[in-house]
Formats: structure tokens, C-alpha cells, sequence
């Protein structure tokens, strides 16, 4: 993709500069999205409160990648493990019948002890693969998915009691495909809700978004965040200068699991109803794609990255069915072509940093 | 092979899949299930499965890793099962001739497939599973758009793309499994299903035992100095990648002929990590694998879901051999993928 170096420096080396992986995906994607919104026919109001939707709703998922990626270990697939600890959570507390402010509180608790264990758990197992660790994630993620179908569909009824019978099946084993999140429903996201004309701007839940991405942000410029790019850069430069790699990689791990932990549960809390089974089958495949389509790589990324990364991704995300729908009078293509970019944009990263890598 | 044989230690993951196996068969006794029509069942399912799993073989030894890119090579040979069906060709000659289609497909798939793995040397693994899984919905477009003129493919309304599932009742379905049906009382040996499942066995042995196959070893084993000693590695690599896509494309044909059907669209999406996990039953590291691994860790599994399926709907929970199945197949995967690298770190 590169242009050869002229002899007149400045406006080529300035063209060079943009036309690297970095600048190069996020335009790829703002074509695709500004001609797929064209063609599907949206109205610009409804396509920006969509994405604002996705924005507060994937945003802390989408954010929780980023720092692996900073210490080298690749994009983290087993984000699905946190998700997964918060459904746990969430199904217990509803099996005890916790309402209100305790049933939120309580979930957030065990959620967040849920996810530090298995974060730790994972964290070990990833030390013993050092340079395998995304094809291990993505294993631990399916693994750990079947674990979570034992449990809830076969466990319940049988090795834990069940005390609310609205979310077991009619056969009094297993629980239920959806749970409906009634009282949780919307209940941040409405707050602060501020209009003007079509558009909607959840002041609130966006802040709550940001102020992750700040709190990352002060994260990795501390003494901890130093330590962590140290090992990113160079493992064995790392040992020598005093830093225990294991502990750090461990410690960063347990950290994306829960922050994992709390994006599934704004995702969850803004759809409202929760597909037991399906609700955080996708959620590292949608988020990987996001955060590389913001321009991160699987050796770097930044918080703009993954904020640019949910726009630009969720945008075609939104349009490319219906785009599909007007251009060949078939939404199924629409709906392939937006697999074919989630999978696809990983691949196309994967392929290009490890090409680099072994030169 | 017989070095091999004398050497052959069993690992912890069979010792316990054995013990499951055998509680299993102990249960379905006391359960009073006819285990003659089970044993029957399973001789189809090793070969139904098996070729699947031998395809992995060529790309294991070449260290190319675990094929997570199984998809690319299935979706060969469901484009060559697919034409087949288009011409209506039917019966042993249409297999036949499924066949061809999937094996000039699967060159050419192979190969780009191939090229693109060289790049990523040392990390086949992580990029041959987003290869698989963005050529799937890639392949969805041609399902969908190819103009085939079979109404049996077709979906009924509409005229156009083709079913996600297309019947090979009035073609070649179970050709091969009732091909020189072996009659031992109520025991049923399927002669010519086992008859392609050797030739495609002994096609890999003598494979290895060609100068470039042993090249392919050599290069597995010890890449630096396999490059020293002047081997053309990216060339020999290239040449194990495209021998495992044809496999698979075979390997797909023999599935679908004993399932029936032929299943398009997102159902390759999963394929791949059982049959990983079947090498690695077998006793295979990942680093290197045998036949009679891919063999015996095939007719492990399959056996084994085979009998979890009517246990399970006896204690009326029938998801449970799903969840098994799932558990079991990314349990060894992991467990894989930990002791390969601890026996690595100690070279």
C-alpha cells in the first residue's frame, strides 16, 4: 500500500504517513458505511441515534480489549468469559428473587468476584502459552460456554435449586431461552436524555462510557500502565529490568474480564431481554472487528481507536442489511456482507501484523 | 509406523475417554440398548468423520499447525458436491464425480489457501480460524447467487439460492455405505466405505514416505535446519496445505453421502474443531500426527457421542450430548494447545 519515497519529500511522505494500516482501515470503513447508508435509505437522525445506541451499549466491551492488546497478548476473545460471569450473576440474583437497587448492587458484586477468578484462571493459563495466546482465547471462550450451557441448562433443576420457577422450562430442569430484564430495563439509559429534533443524546450512559475510557486512560500512564507497555514492547528486556511479566500479564487479564463484566451488563440493561444462551455468543467477534475498524492493531491500540472503531463499524453494522434489502431485493446479503466484515476485518489484521511481524 | 507402534505411550485424555467410553457401554447394557445395531452405527461414523480428520495430518506434520482453516477445504468439496447434483449425475458415478469437482476445486482453494499461511508462519493457527470463518459468509453470496438450474437445490419459492439443506436421496446418498454390504449375522460391515477410507489412508502413508513427503517431516520437525540442508520450505509447506484442503473436500463428500444431505451456508462454521480434537484423542501433540491416531481418536469420539445421544433422552435432557460434545472437543483443544507448548519450552 505504501508509496515509494520521490525526491519531492513532503506532500509524499505526508501521503505515505496516512496511507499505513492506521489511517487506512478506518477510511476503508467510512467509504463502505457513507455508500451503505446512502443505499439503504436511512435518515441520518435515525443511523447516528443506532450507532449512539450501539456506542453506549458495546462501548465498555469494545473498551475492555484494549489494554492486552497494549501488553502484547493480542486481541482478548475470552471477553465472552466475563460476559459470561455477569449472566451468571444476573441468573442467580433473579433465581433468589433480589429486586431494586440491592438486586443491581449484588449482581455487580458477584459479577465482578466471578470474573477477578476467572480472569486469575485464565491469566495462568495464557502464561504457559506465550505467542499462542488469541487461538487459546478463543478456545477458553467456546470452553467455557459449554461450562455455562451445563450449568444452566442442565444444572439448574437438578444440583441448584431453583426458588424462581418463572425462568426455568416447563420440563423443571434448564432455565428458560430468554429472561426478560423488565425491571432493569432502560433504566440508566433514559437518564439525562437530551433531544434536540430526531436526535437523542442519553447524556448519562455516555458519560458512564467515557468515563471508562478515562479511566483506562489514566490506567496505562501509570506506574502500572508503564509496566505494561514495557512488557508489550519487549518480554525478555521487561524481565531483565525488574517487572514480573507472569503477575503483570495475570493482572491484565483479570482487568479485561471485568471491565468485560460491566460492558455486558450496560449491553444487557440497554436491550432488555436476555437471551440466556446467545447474548455473549458474539461479543468478541463484534467487538475485535470494532476496535480494528478504529484503526488498532493486534500489536497497538488506543482509546480513540476503539471510540472512532464503534462509530465507523456500527454504522455499517446498521445499514448494510437494509442496503442489502435495495440493492439486490435481498436482506440475507446484507446481513453475509456484515458477518463477512466482522470475520473478515480480523482476518485482514491478523494476517497484515503477522506478515510485518516476520519480516 | 511400527517404530511408532512400540513407542506409543497412552496420554491422560485417552486413559479418561476410555473410562467414559466404557462406563457408556456398560450403561447402554443396563439401559438394555442393542449394542450390535450401536457397533454398526460406529463403523460408519469413523469413516464419516474420518476422513475429515485425516485431512489434518499433512498440515500438522509440515508445522503448519492445527488446520482451524477447515472450512476452506469443506467448502471445496461442497461446491464440487453441489455440481454434481446440478448435473444431476447420480448414483457411485456421480460420487465419482463429486469427487473430481471437489479435487480441482480444492487445488486451486489449496493453494491460495496456502500461499496466504506462508505469510503467517508460526501463527497458522489464530489466522486459519478467521480465514475459515470469513470465507464462510463470503461463500453465502455464491450459495445464494450461483445459477444452478436444479429445482431440487433450489429453494421452492423464488427460484433462486440454493437450500441450506439439499436432499441426496435421488442421487448418491449412502452409495458408499451400501457399497459391498458385509452381512455377519445382524452385524453389517460396510466393505466399500471402509475400501475408500484405506485408499485414502494408504494415499497418505505412501505420501510420507515419497522424497517429499519426508521433506514435509523434516521440515515439521526442525524448520532451521531443514532450511540449511537447502529444502525449498514455503514450496513443501505449500504442498502439505494443498493436500489437506483435497482431503477435506473428500472428506466432506463422504460426510454428506452417509448424512444425506448436503449442508450449505453457516454449517462449516464449527467443523473444524472436532476434527481437531479427534487427532488429539488420538494421542496426536499437534506438533506431529499419525494415521492410526487420526483413526483411533476418530473412532474414540464418535463412539462415544453415538452412545451419549439415546443415554441423554433417557434421562430427558437431550441437550446434554450437545453440551458434552462442545465441552469435550474445546476441553482437548486446550489441554492441547498447554502441553504443546510446555514440551516446547524444554527443547
Amino acid at each position: 500500500m505504501r508509496i515509494k519515497d520521490g525526491t519531492d519529500g513532503g506532500i509524499i511522505n505526508r501521503v505515505n504517513r496516512f496511507v499505513d494500516s492506521e489511517h487506512l482501515v478506518p477510511a476503508v470503513f467510512l467509504v463502505l458505511s457513507f455508500f451503505a447508508w446512502q443505499f439503504s435509505g436511512f435518515s441520518g437522525a435515525f443511523v447516528f441515534n443506532q450507532v449512539l445506541t450501539r456506542f453506549i451499549r458495546d462501548g465498555v466491551l469494545v473498551l475492555s480489549l484494549i489494554i492486552p492488546v497494549v501488553a502484547g497478548m493480542g486481541l482478548n476473545f475470552a471477553i465472552t468469559v466475563g460476559a459470561m460471569a455477569i449472566q451468571t450473576a444476573l441468573l442467580l440474583v433473579i433465581n433468589f428473587q433480589v429486586e431494586g437497587a440491592t438486586g443491581i448492587l449484588s449482581v455487580i458484586f458477584l459479577g465482578v468476584l466471578l470474573s477477578v477468578a476467572l480472569g486469575f484462571a485464565i491469566g495462568h493459563v495464557l502464561n504457559r502459552v506465550k505467542g499462542k495466546e488469541m487461538i487459546t482465547t478463543i478456545i477458553i471462550g467456546f470452553l467455557f460456554n459449554s461450562i455455562y450451557q451445563l450449568i444452566f441448562l442442565v444444572g439448574f433443576g437438578t444440583f441448584i435449586p431453583v426458588f424462581n420457577q418463572e425462568i426455568i422450562l416447563s420440563r423443571g430442569i434448564g432455565v428458560r431461552n430468554t429472561v426478560d430484564l423488565g425491571m432493569y430495563r432502560n433504566t440508566i439509559d433514559k437518564l439525562w436524555l437530551l433531544k434536540i429534533g430526531a436526535w437523542e443524546f442519553p447524556i448519562f450512559m455516555i458519560l458512564v462510557v467515557l468515563f471508562f475510557a478515562a479511566g483506562i486512560y489514566y490506567l496505562l500512564n501509570t506506574r502500572f500502565g508503564h509496566e505494561v507497555k514495557a512488557i508489550g514492547s519487549n518480554n525478555e528486556k521487561a524481565e531483565v529490568s525488574g517487572i514480573n511479566v507472569n503477575l503483570i500479564r495475570i493482572k491484565v487479564i483479570i482487568l479485561s474480564t471485568v471491565l468485560a463484566a460491566f460492558g455486558q451488563l450496560f449491553y444487557l440493561q440497554n436491550i432488555g431481554m436476555f437471551d440466556v444462551y446467545t447474548a455473549h455468543l458474539n461479543a468478541d467477534v463484534i467487538s475485535c472487528a470494532a476496535l480494528l475498524a478504529g484503526g488498532a492493531s493486534i500489536k497497538s491500540a488506543k482509546i480513540r481507536h476503539g471510540i472512532l472503531g464503534i462509530f465507523l463499524f456500527h454504522t455499517l453494522f446498521i445499514v448494510s442489511p437494509q442496503a442489502g434489502q435495495n440493492l439486490f431485493n435481498n436482506a440475507a446479503l446484507g446481513e453475509y456482507f456484515r458477518s463477512f466484515v466482522a470475520y473478515g476485518t480480523i482476518a485482514f489484521a491478523l494476517i497484515i501484523n503477522i506478515k510485518n511481524e516476520n519480516k | 509406523m511400527k517404530n511408532y507402534l512400540k513407542n506409543y505411550k497412552i496420554q491422560t485424555p485417552q486413559i479418561i475417554i476410555s473410562f467414559f467410553l466404557i462406563a457408556l457401554i456398560c450403561l447402554a447394557f443396563i439401559l438394555d440398548m442393542d449394542l450390535v445395531v450401536l457397533l454398526n452405527e460406529s463403523l460408519i461414523k469413523l469413516v464419516m468423520n474420518g476422513i475429515l480428520v485425516l485431512s489434518l495430518i499433512p498440515m500438522i506434520n509440515a508445522g503448519a499447525g492445527m488446520n482451524f482453516g477447515l472450512p476452506v477445504g469443506i467448502i471445496g468439496g461442497l461446491i464440487g458436491l453441489c455440481l454434481a447434483v446440478n448435473f444431476r449425475i447420480t448414483g457411485l458415478f456421480g460420487f465419482v464425480m463429486s469427487l473430481l469437482f471437489s479435487l480441482v476445486i480444492c487445488l486451486f482453494l489449496g493453494w491460495i489457501y496456502g500461499l496466504i499461511l506462508n505469510k503467517v508462519k508460526g501463527r497458522e493457527e489464530i489466522a486459519g480460524t478467521f480465514i475459515g470463518f470469513s470465507f464462510i459468509p463470503l461463500m453465502n453470496y455464491f450459495w445464494t447467487l450461483v445459477p444452478f438450474q436444479n429445482r431440487e437445490m433450489l429453494y421452492p419459492i423464488g427460484g433462486q439460492g440454493l437450500r441450506p439443506k439439499i436432499s441426496l436421496e435421488n442421487y448418491f446418498s449412502n452409495v458408499l455405505d451400501d457399497m459391498w454390504l458385509l452381512q455377519v449375522g445382524s452385524l453389517e460391515i460396510p466393505v466399500g466405505l471402509f475400501a475408500f477410507y484405506g485408499l485414502v489412508c494408504i494415499f497418505i502413508y505412501l505420501f510420507f514416505q515419497t522424497k517429499v513427503g519426508r521433506a514435509t517431516i523434516a521440515v515439521g520437525e526442525n524448520e532451521a535446519f531443514s532450511k540449511l540442508s537447502g529444502l525449498d520450505i514455503s514450496r513443501i509447506r505449500l504442498i502439505a496445505i494443498i493436500i489437506s484442503t483435497v482431503i477435506a473436500g473428500f472428506g466432506i463428500c463422504v460426510y454428506s453421502q452417509s448424512y444425506g444431505f448436503i449442508q450449505l451456508y453457516d454449517e462449516p462454521l464449527s467443523m473444524a474443531f472436532p476434527a481437531i480434537s479427534a487427532v488429539l484423542i488420538g494421542g496426536s501433540t499437534g506438533k506431529k500426527a499419525y494415521i492410526f491416531e487420526a483413526v483411533l481418536g476418530t473412532y474414540l469420539l464418535q463412539t462415544m457421542y453415538l452412545l451419549t445421544i439415546p443415554i441423554a433422552n433417557e434421562i430427558l435432557i437431550p441437550e446434554l450430548t450437545e453440551i458434552l460434545r462442545t465441552f469435550i472437543t474445546y476441553g482437548i483443544i486446550l489441554y492441547a494447545l498447554l502441553i504443546k507448548d510446555r514440551r516446547g519450552n524444554k527443547q
